[in-house]
């Protein structure tokens, strides 16, 4: 047993220190009929090698996007990771560490999360950011009830240009403190406006909406902020931080609280999760943040150094009136996209950005020529688009994937009024060859 | 190297890259031309300007400033800081995991399906319940999925959620918060002498508005729960659900299951027992373990196996819906299967054996110079109390910063809050006995010095990058960000006032 260091003969001497005849001595609390009395039914360990063989094997029957090219979004993209990052994330100092609880003895973590907190202000064009959440999703779920207790009102109004997914998060957070949560439909691809202003009432905490939406379609925010305002409800934006290197920062637009999911931020897309969620608000909001904070003060000798601070906030005190139970965050996707940030600059997230875009459009044209497919929406997009197709996009799909093409997302899993229509995200990672292939299969598959 | 006082933005000089892009290969690539005016940013985020070697040095600068488990021993109580495998990294990193999209049809990611499925498989045989949930990403995230499928079990047989939760005094702090967000009142139960639940308080408090009670075995004391099944009967008896914290589940592999004890529910810490990396505070990941009756509560969607076939099940119309966006952290998931599997039946059991030996040979060793506030042999972790300390001034805080001068990083303090300056010990079972006996040798200068030379103890540590911190001016003036020419200590105005 290698990650047990004690032999047999220490463990007798150890016992003899405690006074105890063997281990079940030390067990007398539990009781007998509690007890297994029998392994656990579990397969035998396996040594290194052949494990090693088995995880291959499961790793090896999922199409990823090593072995594909991928046109799949829908929240979760395929930037490019720099190969640096990996690296300092392995830094055991960082990545065998706990909480910052001795912060003497945690310097690195905590100047890191100091970074990432300036990094996400600068992006969001916000006042503070805490050390992050679990994911896009829960970060939405936690404006919302950030919301709620400062302004005391009771229900929740969402675009339908949110992410399904991320609604359908909001919406288990949201059962618990029974806030409805109200959601208003999407036109051409974009919130519909007046179903947006006649959705907010004088009771409406929050007004959320996400930039670029989930057809990657850019929401005017605005509009929406002036409309959340008027009523005295708060203006929360759902954000892709990639997008923010060429799009204008929610908070030039008014936003309240800023949220999102920052995968693409140096992050592989890793079936799913670990992911980054972001939360940013106004600094007049901060005592009503969820989760940690880094803060700089000084120490004896008037050094700079860095705390978790404005704890009073999370459980530790008043716990049961707490206004999150958000403990464990992501820290360490957090140091990745600090490192991310740190590497691009404000040029090369500009250049990231750029790209993405500038490939999206050339792929949106190119796909839209194909004949019988047509984009589904007019309204201006950032990465990533909707196509509307003559056949169903499940069965095209399929027949991408034996040209070894991950080509989209179908929309008609999320809502049945798309079911032909397939969602495609285009990153700086695709080449126009690629695209041209796509191009060239789809075809192949429609004919 | 500990003189190194520098943020990233610090080093910024402007038109230094560290990024290397390719040019555009498509004919226009101005997002001016792309995008209306009034969607464009028109300055640029303040993000630093440096070179990749730059990055390099001071992140590995930084990192220098911090302990982690592989470089001193780590004796945490309740969070389980074990050896993390690096066989597990490799695994999390095969292209197949680490490239897969989540959105990937079902048919195109058998193998992770696969995992999942056996994963919750393994979890739910090692805590004796029906079915696991692998969605929640931290054990926090666990306590709420599980009190949200108490809340629609409740909802769905009697009508109502029921209005209360009951906990222990001694729980972890996030217990409270996790109900209170799930929409309850928390009642706190007072703990009785031996430090174990009050059996009369619990039936006082026991009525048929209570949900659930909540309750963490080995308890935060790391002290067995030897009425556990009687308290779980009392419980079912009024129809309440009986939720485990399984932040403490390192202590029972192999020997005891929470379902075997009559828990409805568990969480489990995967970057607690099942070494994934706690990365300086996450990710981490928090399956909840959960009885039949709860199934149709799951979160959405379910991994699931027909037959040959993997799949995520959606129609599942009684569940409490979704935690995340995508299916969990799947990441962790991969870590903590290979760990699984590396360990086996027998290697689970040893990780519990051997975590239970080594807290009660610290106990052994250092109980004749740290009061002990509670009898019997501990379970895997021990607390002792500093209050014979505290006479001669020097409290828990102290010892901490004085052990991390020794060379190790500190115990959890002040934590169970039922104990005065706890001090909270977990060796957990990758230590071996030579580290075990270093630390209680520190643990005994430490003890002498708070009666022969106090002013060492205060005085620490002298060893790190800094020296406790001011935590007041942290609070009072918050500087959370940095800003251009303020790179003194401290500057920016307090951020309550800041804001339009």
């Amino acid at each position: 047993m290698r990650y047990i260091a004690n032999t047999a003969a220490q463990r007798t001497e150890m016992l003899r220190t405690i006074g105890a005849s063997d281990v079940e001595a030390l067990l007398e609390r539990i009781p007998s009929k509690a007890r297994l009395g029998r392994e656990l039914g579990i397969p035998a360990a396996l040594a290194e090698g052949d494990l090693v063989a088995h995880v291959r094997a499961l790793a090896g029957q999922n199409a990823d996007g090593g072995g594909y090219v991928s046109f799949l979004g829908g929240g979760a993209y395929d930037h490019y990771v720099p190969s640096m990052i990996n690296h300092m994330l392995l830094r055991s100092e960082f990545f065998t560490a706990y909480t910052p609880y001795q912060p003497e003895a945690s310097q690195g973590t905590l100047r890191s999360i100091y970074e990432y907190q300036t990094m996400i202000c600068e992006l969001t064009g916000m006042d503070v950011t805490n050390a992050s959440v679990y994911d896009g999703g829960s970060a939405l779920a936690e404006a919302a009830l950030m919301a709620h207790g400062v302004t005391e009102r009771e229900q929740v109004v969402v675009s339908g240009a949110v992410s399904p997914l991320a609604r359908r998060v909001v919406a288990t957070y949201c059962a618990g403190p029974r806030l409805p949560l109200k959601t208003v439909p999407w036109a051409e691809g974009v919130t519909d406006l007046d179903a947006l202003r006649k959705a907010v009432t004088g009771k409406t905490a929050a007004v959320m909406v996400q930039y670029p939406n989930f057809f990657g379609c850019l929401e005017d925010l605005d509009a929406a902020a002036r409309i959340a305002h008027d009523r005295g409800a708060l203006f929360v934006v759902s954000v892709d931080p990639i997008a923010l290197g060429v799009l204008r920062p929610p908070g030039e637009a008014g936003a309240d609280i800023v949220v999102g999911e920052g995968q693409g931020l140096g992050n592989p897309v890793t079936g799913g999760g670990p992911y980054l969620g972001l939360f940013a608000c106004r600094a007049a909001l901060v005592r009503r943040m969820p989760g940690r904070l880094v803060g700089q003060t000084v120490d004896r000798q008037g050094r700079r150094g860095f705390v978790l601070t404005l704890q009073t906030r999370e459980q530790h005190i008043r716990r049961e009136k707490a206004t999150s139970n958000i403990c464990t965050n992501v820290a360490l996707v957090a140091l990745g996209a600090t490192i991310y940030l740190a590497l691009m600059g404000k040029e090369g997230l500009r250049k990231v950005a750029s790209l993405s875009t500038a490939k999206a459009h050339y792929a949106a044209d190119a796909l839209g020529r194909v004949p019988a497919v047509s984009r589904r929406f007019g309204a201006p997009f950032f990465k990533e688009f909707a196509l509307r197709l003559p056949k169903a996009p499940d069965r095209v799909l399929r027949a991408l994937r034996k040209r070894k093409i991950l080509g989209g997302v179908a929309l008609g899993h999320f809502d049945r009024t798309l079911r032909d229509c397939l969602l495609v995200a285009v990153t700086e990672n695709r080449t126009r060859a690629e695209i041209d292939a796509y191009v060239e299969a789809l075809g192949a598959a429609l004919a | 190297m500990n003189e190194y006082d520098k943020l990233i933005f610090e080093l910024s000089v402007p038109g230094r890259v560290g990024f290397s892009l390719p040019d555009a290969d498509v004919p226009e690539a101005d997002p001016a031309r792309l995008l209306p005016a009034e969607h464009l940013r028109t300055t640029p985020p303040a993000l630093p300007e440096v070179s990749e070697f730059d990055a390099v040095r001071h992140y590995t600068r930084l990192s220098r400033m911090n302990y982690g488990v592989d470089t001193h021993f780590y004796p945490l109580g309740s969070c389980t800081m074990k050896y993390n495998p690096k066989v597990n990294e490799d695994m999390a990193r095969l292209p197949g995991f680490a490239r897969l999209h989540p959105l990937t049809p079902d048919e195109a990611m058998a193998g992770a399906l696969e995992l999942m499925v056996r994963l919750g498989e393994m979890l739910a045989e090692v805590v004796g319940m029906d079915a696991a949930s692998l969605q929640p990403a931290a054990g926090a995230q666990g306590e709420l999925a599980g009190v949200l499928m108490i809340r629609a079990f409740h909802l769905d047989r009697e009508g109502s959620p029921r209005k209360k939760v009951l906990v222990p005094d001694s729980a972890h702090g996030t217990n409270p918060a996790s109900t209170t967000i799930a929409g309850y009142q928390t009642i706190q139960l007072k703990s009785d002498a031996h430090g174990e639940v009050d059996l009369l308080d619990l039936e006082r408090n026991l009525d048929e508005d209570v949900a659930a009670f909540m309750i963490t075995v080995p308890n935060t004391l790391g002290l067995f729960e030897s009425k556990i099944l009687e308290i779980t009967g009392i419980c079912h008896a009024k129809g309440a659900q009986v939720y485990m914290d399984g932040a403490n589940l390192n202590a029972l592999l192999g020997i005891t299951r929470p379902g075997d004890l009559g828990f409805d529910v568990v969480h489990m810490n995967l970057h607690k027992t099942f070494t994934t990396p706690h990365g300086g505070g996450g990710p981490g990941a928090g399956p909840v373990g959960i009885k039949e009756h709860l199934k149709p509560f799951l979160p959405v969607p379910v991994p699931s196996r027909d037959g040959e076939r993997y799949r995520l099940d959606w129609k599942r119309p009684k569940s409490i819906g979704k935690l995340q966006s995508f299916w969990g952290n799947f990441g962790m998931l991969v870590r903590a299967y290979t760990y699984i599997r590396t360990m086996g039946p027998d290697g689970l059991r040893a990780v519990s054996d051997n975590a239970i030996v080594n807290a009660n040979y610290v106990k052994a060793r250092l109980a004749p110079h740290y009061d002990l506030p509670y009898a019997g042999h501990c379970m895997h972790e021990v607390v002792f109390s500093a209050r014979r300390q505290k006479r001669q001034g020097v409290v828990a805080t102290d010892i901490a910063k004085r052990l991390l001068d020794l060379g190790f990083y500190a115990p959890s303090i002040y934590f169970p809050m039922i104990v005065e300056e706890a001090l909270m010990i977990e060796p957990t079972e990758t230590e071996a006995k030579e580290t075990l006996d270093q630390f209680c040798d520190a643990m005994i200068q430490i003890a002498h010095e708070a009666e022969t030379a106090p002013e060492t103890v205060h005085a620490a540590p002298v060893t790190t990058p800094v020296n406790r911190l001011d935590q007041t001016l942290a609070a009072r003036q918050p500087n959370l960000r940095w800003r251009a020419g303020t790179s003194g200590p401290v500057g920016v105005p307090p951020a309550g006032r800041a804001g339009p």
